[in-house]
């Protein structure tokens, strides 16, 4: 059951998109910043497998422009 | 506790990020975070100042079931970078002392006891209304502090100034930090320093006059340590009069006699001018020089009066003036070598080395208090260090805000939130915003604190409102103000939080909401204002001290002028205060931005905070290419004529040691609070009298043995303490106030500074013998 958190960069002018594709992914909770350009991503995956299939969909979304890991914690 | 694993997990990735974004960006908000509701057992990190002392350092306390279980610093806030002091890190268990006041009480046949709060109330309006009838306006007074919060000061004022019309409002800083807005005001028109911590880690020296930082503004000194140790070549200078921990942390120690500072400034001085390390540039200018009256007397009689008077006069007469003062003579008044003066005149005249000169109650709590002051300003504007990056001459405070509440809002009986009640303009600014008739201010000031307390006394005042300070352990020559508050016919109201000797001798005690148990803001020593949400409940029928003066102004008729709700008040007090100082010059942070970050330096003006004023590259006040200090009328900063005069009751045959008084790192003023902190409490457990190891040898004083000490006012007994964590020299010996068993200012003189009327704790004559 892997934890990971994460500071999210939307591309210029796709905060709020970014924070509605995120939200929109099961085992995703998203915390936008009140006053910068930038989101907070925490996942909780039930297991590796679909943390590995989480990842994928993060990484195609047009509005994110890069993922900086701040937290991760893998859980048997 | 209702937490899984996981969740707690999940919460750690959620605080990471949080804490990692802060980082990247300083300020940056996460109102969802802040919000969120965590499960019953799990911390919730919330930002708030501390509650201590004028540092200012940024908190992070946890919070779990509505309970402040833990402290950190905020590594966000750029004051403290995550550190603390020991108060710092005890601060949330002052909360939950076993003897907190939780309910009202009323004296009723000589005792004290519990009443519901909305009779106590009652109570309170009643005999301000029935005072005001038998004895006129001036007759009911409020007494408030350093430690009130700003909306707390803003609401007295308004009551007691705009509504009641009685200029009988008066704050504990007055004992503390008066004498460096008199300082300020007549070298540069203006309150507040020009610089900012960040001064700290630009500097080359520190001199610290007076002040024994490491104890009094430890995280600051910390600072200063750090620097010194990424730089090396970074010097600290203790100047005092005294041996503290500050000196033992400091390049080089040097002890003056008592009250010679003034000389030993003036020495200074003279040695830039005759080794010509003037900065004429700097000088042509930005500076002008005027002289004063002198023999100003100490203030010790009833009703004292003085009014000083600039005189404008040349760089000769200045240069002249200064021929008093060679390093040789003054070695012979203050004790120190004329080598040492010289060494200090070189530090400050190298044109190569940024100078940053600190300094607290040393210098403020001096009977020439605003001299000292301004003859530190004439060092730093004789050699143009000020106003920029690590030049900086800068006045730091005892109290979390006694800038912002009371010398910003003016919480003292000449101000007003902007400008003096003398100015007619600034009493129509106020009553405009107050709605009042500009006839209810009363365009003259009545009596300063120590005055105020004289007035009690002499049953000129018959009601009086303390707020936030415990002025029965601190006023100096106690006895009388004590004796006075007890006299038939005196109307105490106390708002405290735990019993001390003020609230033993009053009428009323309101039980008062502390520090995060309401919302609020404070004013750093830095021009930072600092806001902290209510973060836990009240207990019992404990009330926010502003919502006290509301309920008591409804009560008195004044609806109009106190309409707010109580969901809202406090922001809707911000918002009303900040129209007093809507100019480039102060504006304030809006109350939203102070919401979100850990503090905003005033002037805050198109988004940007200042952090050096009278300099345009930073000020947006500040016009021209350099400098601009624009307080004054000319432009200019003011050097002073100030000379040495001596102390208001200096040693004897008969009292033939110098008294110094002040506080410990551990305690926090009269110890109220952090004598309530178990761990705090046992490191200093009592007070004692620092002795000279020679002196007591002498006198046959063992450490630990009882000591008689007497001065013509009262006298102490209480236990010595020899080469401790402070050593006096020879001829002087010191007692910290904090702890209400020994009540020292039943022994200190009531003399003050003629100009800022604040009190000298650190000079009178005492005699010592076993006890």
């Amino acid at each position: 059951m892997p934890v990971f958190s994460y500071l999210a960069y939307p591309v210029k002018g796709a905060k709020e998109e970014l924070l509605n594709e995120l939200a929109a992914l099961d085992h995703c909770e998203v915390m936008p910043a009140e006053n910068e350009e930038i989101l907070i991503l925490v996942t909780d995956a039930p297991n590796e497998e679909q943390e590995q299939e989480l990842q994928k969909k993060i990484k195609q979304l047009k509005s994110l422009q890069s993922l900086g890991m701040t937290f991760g914690h893998g859980d048997a | 506790m209702n937490i899984t694993r996981r969740s707690f997990i999940k919460s750690l990735a959620l605080n990471s990020a949080v804490a990692a974004a802060s980082t990247l960006f300083p300020g940056i908000s996460f109102g969802a975070w802040k919000s969120k509701d965590l499960p019953a057992g799990m911390i919730q990190w919330k930002k708030t100042p501390c509650r201590f002392c004028g540092t200012g350092c940024g908190l992070l306390v946890g919070v779990s079931s509505k309970r402040a279980v833990a402290v950190k610093g905020d590594p966000n806030c750029t004051v403290n970078k995550g550190l603390c002091c020991v108060k710092g890190y005890h601060s949330i268990q002052i909360l939950y002392g076993e003897d907190r006041i939780k309910k009202a009480l009323v004296r009723k046949n000589g005792k004290l006891v519990e009443v519901p709060l909305k009779e106590a109330l009652d109570l309170v309006a009643q005999k301000m209304k029935e005072t005001i009838k038998s004895h006129g306006k001036d007759a009911v007074a409020i007494y408030g502090s350093g430690q009130w919060s700003i909306p707390d000061g803003y609401a007295a004022s308004k009551l007691f100034k705009g509504c009641i019309g009685t200029n009988n409002v008066e704050a504990n800083a007055r004992l503390c930090m008066a004498s460096a807005v008199t300082g300020f005001l007549t070298s540069f028109g203006l309150d507040e320093p020009m610089g900012c911590y960040d001064d700290i880690d630009h500097a080359d020296v520190f001199v610290t006059w007076g002040n024994n930082m490491a104890e009094m503004h430890p995280v600051l000194f910390s600072r200063m340590l750090a620097n010194r140790q990424s730089k090396k070549h970074v010097k600290i200078i203790d100047f005092a009069t005294r041996t503290t921990r500050s000196s033992q942390g400091s390049d080089k120690s040097i002890l003056f006699r008592p009250q010679t500072d003034l000389a030993v400034a003036n020495a200074i001085c003279y040695e830039i001018i005759r080794n010509k390390w003037v900065n004429w540039d700097f000088v042509n200018k930005h500076v002008s020089f005027h002289k004063g009256k002198t023999n100003i007397g100490y203030g010790t009689q009833d009703h004292f009066k003085f009014k000083d008077k600039a005189e404008t006069v040349d760089f000769k007469e200045y240069k002249d003036f200064l021929n008093d003062y060679t390093p040789e003579n003054v070695e012979k008044i203050s004790g120190v070598s004329a080598q040492d003066i010289k060494y200090m005149a070189s530090l400050y005249g190298d044109p190569d080395k940024k100078v940053t000169s600190f300094w607290c109650m040393g210098m403020n709590q001096h009977t020439r208090g605003t001299w000292i002051n301004n003859l530190v300003y004439n060092i730093h504007l004789l050699v143009g260090k000020i106003s920029s990056p690590g030049n900086s001459p800068f006045s730091l405070t005892g109290q979390p805000s006694a800038c912002g509440t009371v010398r910003e809002v003016g919480t003292l009986t000449h101000k007003l939130p902007h400008g003096v009640v003398m100015n007619e303009g600034a009493r129509k600014m106020a009553a405009e915003i107050w709605q009042v008739p500009v006839e209810n201010i009363d365009p003259k000031p009545t009596y300063h604190t120590v005055e105020m307390f004289r007035a009690l006394d002499r049953g000129d005042i018959r009601f009086m409102w303390v707020q936030v300070t415990n002025p029965m352990v601190t006023m100096p020559n106690l006895k009388r103000y004590r004796n006075g508050a007890l006299k038939e016919g005196r109307f105490m109201v106390v708002s405290e939080i735990y019993p001390t000797p003020t609230s033993d001798v009053a009428d009323v005690i309101l039980p008062s909401a502390l520090w995060i148990e309401r919302e609020g803001f404070f004013g750093n020593s830095e021009r930072r204002t600092q806001h902290n949400e209510q973060i836990i409940p009240t207990p019992g029928d404990t009330m926010c001290n502003t919502w006290q003066l509301i309920e008591v102004a409804r009560r008195l008729g004044f609806e109009k002028q106190f309409p707010w709700s109580r969901e809202t008040y406090i922001e809707d007090i911000w918002n009303e205060y900040i129209r007093f100082h809507d100019t480039p010059k102060h504006r304030m942070a809006p109350y939203k931005e102070l919401k979100a970050r850990s503090g905003i330096q005033w002037p805050f003006v198109n988004g940007m905070e200042t952090k050096w004023r009278y300099n345009p590259k930073y000020d947006p006040a500040a016009q021209g290419d350099d400098f601009d200090f624009y307080g004054k009328p000319d432009r200019k900063a003011w050097i002073w004529l100030r000379p040495y005069e001596p102390a208001a009751e200096s040693p004897d045959s008969e009292y033939p040691f110098w008294l110094n008084t002040g506080r410990v790192l551990e305690h926090w003023h009269t110890g109220s609070m952090t004598r309530r902190v178990p761990i705090l409490h046992r490191a200093v457990p009592e007070s004692y009298v620092e002795v000279n190891p020679d002196d007591a040898a002498r006198l046959g004083i063992t450490n630990g043995s009882k000591v008689k000490m007497t001065s013509r006012r009262g006298s102490i007994i209480m236990k010595a303490s020899i080469n401790g964590r402070g050593n006096p020299p020879k001829g002087m010996v010191f007692v910290p106030f904090f702890d209400e068993k020994y009540l020292i200012n039943e022994v200190t003189l009531d003399a003050f500074c003629p100009i800022s009327k604040q009190p000298d704790y650190k000079k009178c004559a005492v005699k010592l013998e076993r006890a």
